[in-house]
């Protein structure tokens, strides 16, 4: 029997990119957030989400893309990792979907480098491309950096 | 009791072969919890001995200690600890029947005995042994001053032959388990007791007990029933010995010598199970079962009755007795169906009913056991007695342990709940259902309650921490040779367990400064006409929801010219400086970097550590501290430290549009210039922004400018918020101040760690996020403070500032104007007076007010106010502040009473005219602080003084 395995998926400027669903704890709309100056410009501020203070990341500056148009909002993908709670932003929610393992492979080189980085694979479904992100990795942001420069 | 101790000194090699690590672990763990609350316990109660020789009741208590711990470490193999622990013993023993007295010498031996019991146990702890220090130096004097010409000897004998460490001289130790044929004979032989009543000293020790064993006994039921299932199990073999050896340990010592009885044969009969020499078989379990009911039934009666009843428990001692031997045990085996049985069901029933028993005891001593049998069985047909107990909550009830995690979450969902509640709240006003309007209330109230319960489980009286000081006092005066007494005050008082960690190294510095610094040689008191013994007084109480903590010593006090002398030779400050600073301020010195007034250093204290660590560490937790001094008299060092640091007090400020909030520790005063006042007042030196408050240079940070964001109010107006970081001050500008609030402290992700400028997050009452400033991060990245900063410059301005505080205060005028406040607390009432009321005394104005002449002080002529004389002219009302000390009142007559206010005060003291101590920020307004006392004084200098002087001088006016 063929392993399968299941991704909380979402859209990001028209790719298609999913995370580990038992690292995501919730997923929901659009919130508004606390600016944090000084901040590194990936993260965009922070949620109130129930009494808890959230990082939310912005999964397009994260990745080099295109700012979302005006007029649109993110979405929130809250994920669990180590002992940090963030929250993805996100342009649109997928399914969650269950992937035979068979259709998996690494990363082509030919992909951006940052895209590269928190990409751990892909999963060539039928018509598109599932590309699994590093949870670990894409929350791994140093604010200090930032600062530097 | 401690001769009867049954040690296993072989145990180790029995327990080390398979599985002693898990079972024995847990049980070694549990001993060590035991042993190091008992050890706090046991220096503050030797202490209290030294000092009440003849109190049993503390003698009692300590003795009982060391015979647990030895007790236990028999058990579990600690031969070494044991050794120390049962000559310890034997001379408690000695002290607590009378035969020796408590003296010095003894004192210091049995303290060196907890020395190295608290170090074996840290040696276990860490290393699961003994550790490998040598203490039969210490087994050899405690052996030696159990002789009475001992002390001396021992006074001079230093070293002493170490040649019994491994066999550390038993007194008297009779291994009963050799014989266990006398031991269970015994009790058939001697008549049982008449059941002891409880000596009135003892209660505490046996409430405790009673806890104690309870919770065992529990365990002991059901430890005895695996047992039986799994024979072998030594583990729990083990629990069930110690729980047993601790009870019989206690009782002996408490006097409950039937309970011991019983305990006694059972744990023989546990021992002999545990060395497998016999194995457990039904009757065995049974019997054991029916010791444990009989042990339970005696511990009710012990609780409510205060002895042990005197139901007759010798059947179930010669059954346990008899199945010592594996041929007794056929025997009760053989009778068992008949007999076991019927003498299990004669101790079961009556656990219940002991009560009833008791209360009829009186005539019923002299009755055959048969007879109480049946008279305890009619009883028990009534029912009458659970009633009774449900009345009264068992003393094992009455408490439990719980896991500071589970507190740690319990604190997290109600902070969560809190401010929810909070945003249910805001939306009250439009909602006009009034039933929503109700049920919001009643949250609201549930909500406080609690949120102060869930404070409350946290909270520990500070007296946890100070239990370790008479010891530290007492070995420093030793040390020294200075003579010390510790009083305490507020032992109750509480605050949160973190904090209390928090404090625990700062005070015990305080506490070592004042006995090595502070008090004086008994030699130079008697000089300066003091007792010889010097008082330390530790004092703690609630005020103004902080935690108050004082230090007080009536020592030589601290010489402000002997600092100034050596801040100037360290360069700790300027010789300008100096000549600026009042003696206050000078004082206040100790605790700058680099400061240790010590003369010589000794081994005490005046190692580099000094007072700026300890107030480091206080400020860490958003605490203060603060010293007063007076020469010759003593000194006064004032820690106030917040009740708990999840929530604390903060101003809310707006920058560049964003919300931010600056913990209140770091506030010292806000100052708003408008206008031209704004233009004029901030002027450059080479680009930096400074303004001159009263008269010292304050260097300006630009909020925005530092946030990097855009300023989006554009107002001529400058908010500047005074803050201090490490010992420099500095002025934040920022674009709105909102308002003081409480907030609840949360933590900044991972992600944001590296932002020096933040310390963390909180949720605002409308749900949205503030960030919280990290005062010291920003004072840093504004290059406000450097790394290498000069302390020159620092110095004088760190004792400017005093910390805010919330108070009550009466705001009035004497003028058109001007605003004046006093605490509340000061103000006996508020009264109008007409001008036609007021009669001479002298040159005194009077009134008569509740029967009592009542001076009047114009407050306006005291302060100096223009038109002074004209005060009150056209009104034929005058308004009075009464002030009342001692009996006697003054009234002060102002122009008009303008408001009550509660606020986060920030005094500032630059007192620039007589009558005012300082100046403060009240409903963001400038206000003058009312030097009461001293106006008061100034008017009648008999006031503020004992009674007598009052009377005459009453009768003089």
């Amino acid at each position: 029997m063929v392993e399968q395995k299941q991704f909380c998926t979402f859209y990001l400027d028209g790719h298609f990119f999913g995370v580990s669903v038992e690292t995501v704890q919730e997923v929901f709309r659009y919130q508004e957030m606390t600016v944090i100056p000084l901040s590194p410009p990936e993260i965009r501020g922070l949620i109130n989400l129930r009494g808890q203070v959230i990082t939310a990341i912005d999964l397009r500056c994260r990745l080099n893309m295109e700012k979302l148009p005006e007029g649109q909002l993110p979405m929130n993908v809250v994920v669990r990792t180590g002992k940090s709670v963030v929250s993805l932003l996100v342009d649109k929610i997928g399914d969650v979907l269950e992937v035979p393992d068979e259709v998996y492979e690494s990363p082509p080189e030919t992909i951006s480098p940052e895209v590269r980085k928190l990409v751990r694979g892909v999963y060539k479904l039928e018509g598109k491309l599932l590309l699994i992100l590093d949870a670990e990795k894409t929350v791994n942001i140093s604010a200090s950096q930032a600062i530097a420069s | 009791m401690s001769n009867e101790e049954p040690v296993a000194p072989d145990l180790n090699s029995d327990e080390e072969g398979g599985q002693e690590d898990d079972g024995m672990g847990e049980i070694i763990n549990e001993f060590l919890v035991e042993s190091y609350e008992n050890l706090d316990q046991l220096d503050q109660n030797l202490i209290d001995l030294e000092q009440n020789p003849g109190d049993t009741s503390i003698l009692s208590s300590i003795f009982r200690t060391i015979h647990t711990i030895k007790g236990t470490c028999g058990f579990i193999g600690f031969t070494k600890l044991e050794s120390v622990a049962h000559v310890g013993e034997s001379l408690l023993s000695k002290l607590r029947d009378g035969e020796l007295d408590l003296d010095p010498p003894r004192t210091s031996a049995l303290l060196a005995m907890v020395d190295a019991i608290r170090q074996m146990l840290s040696c276990i702890e860490s290393d699961r042994n003994e550790g490998s220090v040598d203490y039969s130096e210490l087994v050899e004097t405690l052996t030696r001053l159990q002789s009475d010409d001992a002390p001396a000897e021992a006074a001079a004998q230093e070293t002493a032959a170490p040649a019994k460490v491994e066999e550390p001289a038993p007194v008297a130790e009779e291994p009963k388990q050799e014989a266990p044929a006398a031991a269970s004979a015994e009790p058939e032989i001697e008549p049982i007791q008449p059941s002891a009543e409880i000596d009135a000293d003892m209660e505490p020790i046996v409430d405790e007990f009673l806890v104690e064993s309870y919770e065992n006994l529990d365990k002991l039921d059901k430890d005895l029933i695996e047992l039986e299932q799994d024979p072998g199990n030594t583990d729990i073999l083990g629990s069930i010995f110690r729980t047993i050896h601790t009870i019989k340990g206690t009782c002996g010592f408490i006097g409950l010598h039937k309970l011991e009885k019983v305990a006694h044969v059972g744990e023989n009969l546990l021992g002999k199970l545990r060395d497998g020499v016999l194995a457990l078989n039904p009757p065995r379990t049974s019997a054991l079962l029916a010791m444990v009911d009989a042990i339970r039934q005696m511990l009710g009666c012990i609780e409510n009755e205060r002895n042990e009843g005197d139901v007759d428990y010798t059947q179930l001692i010669i059954d346990l007795g008899k199945l010592l031997t594996d041929d007794g045990a056929n025997e009760v085996a053989a009778q068992a169906p008949v007999e076991a049985p019927a003498a299990v069901e004669k101790k079961e029933e009556p656990v219940a009913e002991a009560a009833p028993v008791v209360a009829e005891k009186k005539d019923r001593r002299t009755a055959t056991p048969a007879e109480q049998a049946q008279h305890v069985a009619k009883a028990g047909d009534k029912r009458t007695a659970p009633d009774r107990r449900n009345e009264q909550r068992s003393v094992a009830d009455s408490s439990i342990r719980v896991d500071v995690d589970i507190l740690d979450r319990l604190m997290n969902l109600v902070g969560e709940l809190v401010l929810a509640r909070n945003q249910i709240l805001q939306f009250v006003p439009t909602g006009a259902d009034s039933s929503f309007i109700a049920t919001s209330q009643h949250l609201n109230l549930v909500t406080t309650e609690l949120q102060e319960g869930v404070m409350k489980t946290r909270m520990q009286p500070i007296g946890n921490i100070w239990s370790k000081f008479p010891r530290v006092v007492r070995d420093l005066s030793m040390a020294v040779g200075k003579k010390i007494r510790l009083e305490m005050e507020g032992k109750e008082t509480e605050l949160d367990k973190t904090l209390i960690e928090a404090i625990k190294d700062p005070l015990t510095h305080i506490v070592r400064n004042s006995c090595d610094h502070g008090i004086e040689s008994p030699e130079k008191r008697a000089e300066n006409g003091k007792d010889e013994e010097g008082v330390l007084l530790l004092r703690a109480f609630h005020e103004g929801g902080q935690v108050n903590i004082e230090i007080i010593d009536d020592g030589g006090g601290i010489d402000p010219e002997r600092i100034k002398a050596k801040a100037l030779e360290k360069e700790v400050i300027t010789q300008e400086q100096a000549d600026r600073m009042g003696d206050r301020e000078l004082v206040n010195l100790i605790f700058a970097a680099g400061f240790s007034t010590a003369e010589k250093v000794t081994n005490v204290s005046g190692r580099g550590v000094g007072m700026d660590v300890v107030r480091t560490n206080i400020e860490k937790i958003g605490g203060t501290v603060d010293i007063q001094s007076r020469k010759g008299k003593g000194t006064t060092l004032r820690v106030k430290i917040p009740l708990t640091l999840a929530i604390i007090p903060a101003l809310i400020i707006t920058s560049g549009g964003g919300r931010y909030a600056i913990p209140q520790v770091n506030l010292l005063e806000l100052v708003r210039l408008d206008g031209d006042q704004a233009k004029k007042s901030v002027e450059q030196i080479q680009g930096a922004p400074v303004y001159r408050l009263r008269g010292n240079l304050l260097p300006l940070v630009y909020l925005h400018e530092e946030l990097q964001l855009k300023k989006v109010v554009e107002d001529e107006a400058i908010n500047i918020v005074v803050l201090h970081a490490d010992d420099r001050q500095f002025g934040l500008v920022v674009e709105g101040i909102s308002d003081t609030e409480e907030i609840v402290v949360k933590p900044l992700g991972e992600q944001l760690k590296g932002l020096a400028a933040f310390s963390g997050a909180t949720i605002m009452g409308d749900g949205k996020l503030a960030l919280i400033l990290d005062v010291m991060g920003l004072a840093q990245k504004a290059r406000v403070i450097t790394e290498h900063q000069e302390k020159t410059i620092a110095t004088s301005q760190s004792s400017q500032g005093l910390q805010g505080d919330r108070q009550t205060l009466l705001i009035f005028g004497v003028e058109e104007n001007d605003r004046i406040a006093i605490p509340l607390s000061e103000v006996a009432r508020l009264e109008e007076f007409k001008r036609s009321d007021i009669e001479q005394s002298g040159d005194q104005d009077v009134v008569q007010y509740r029967g009592e002449i009542m001076p009047l002080i114009y407050l306006k002529k005291y302060l100096d106010v223009e038109g002074a004389d004209r005060q009150g002219e056209n009104n034929e009302l005058m308004q009075a502040v009464v002030f009342t000390r001692n009996d006697r009142s003054v009234g002060l007559i102002v122009g008009r009473i303008i408001d009550i206010v509660t606020e986060n005060i920030v005094v500032k003291r630059g007192a620039n005219r007589p009558g005012v101590l300082g100046t403060v920020v009240v409903q963001s307004r400038v206000t003058d602080l009312l030097d009461i006392e001293a106006i008061v004084n100034d008017a009648d200098p008999s006031f503020l003084v004992g009674t007598t002087d009052l009377v005459m001088a009453e009768e003089v006016s």
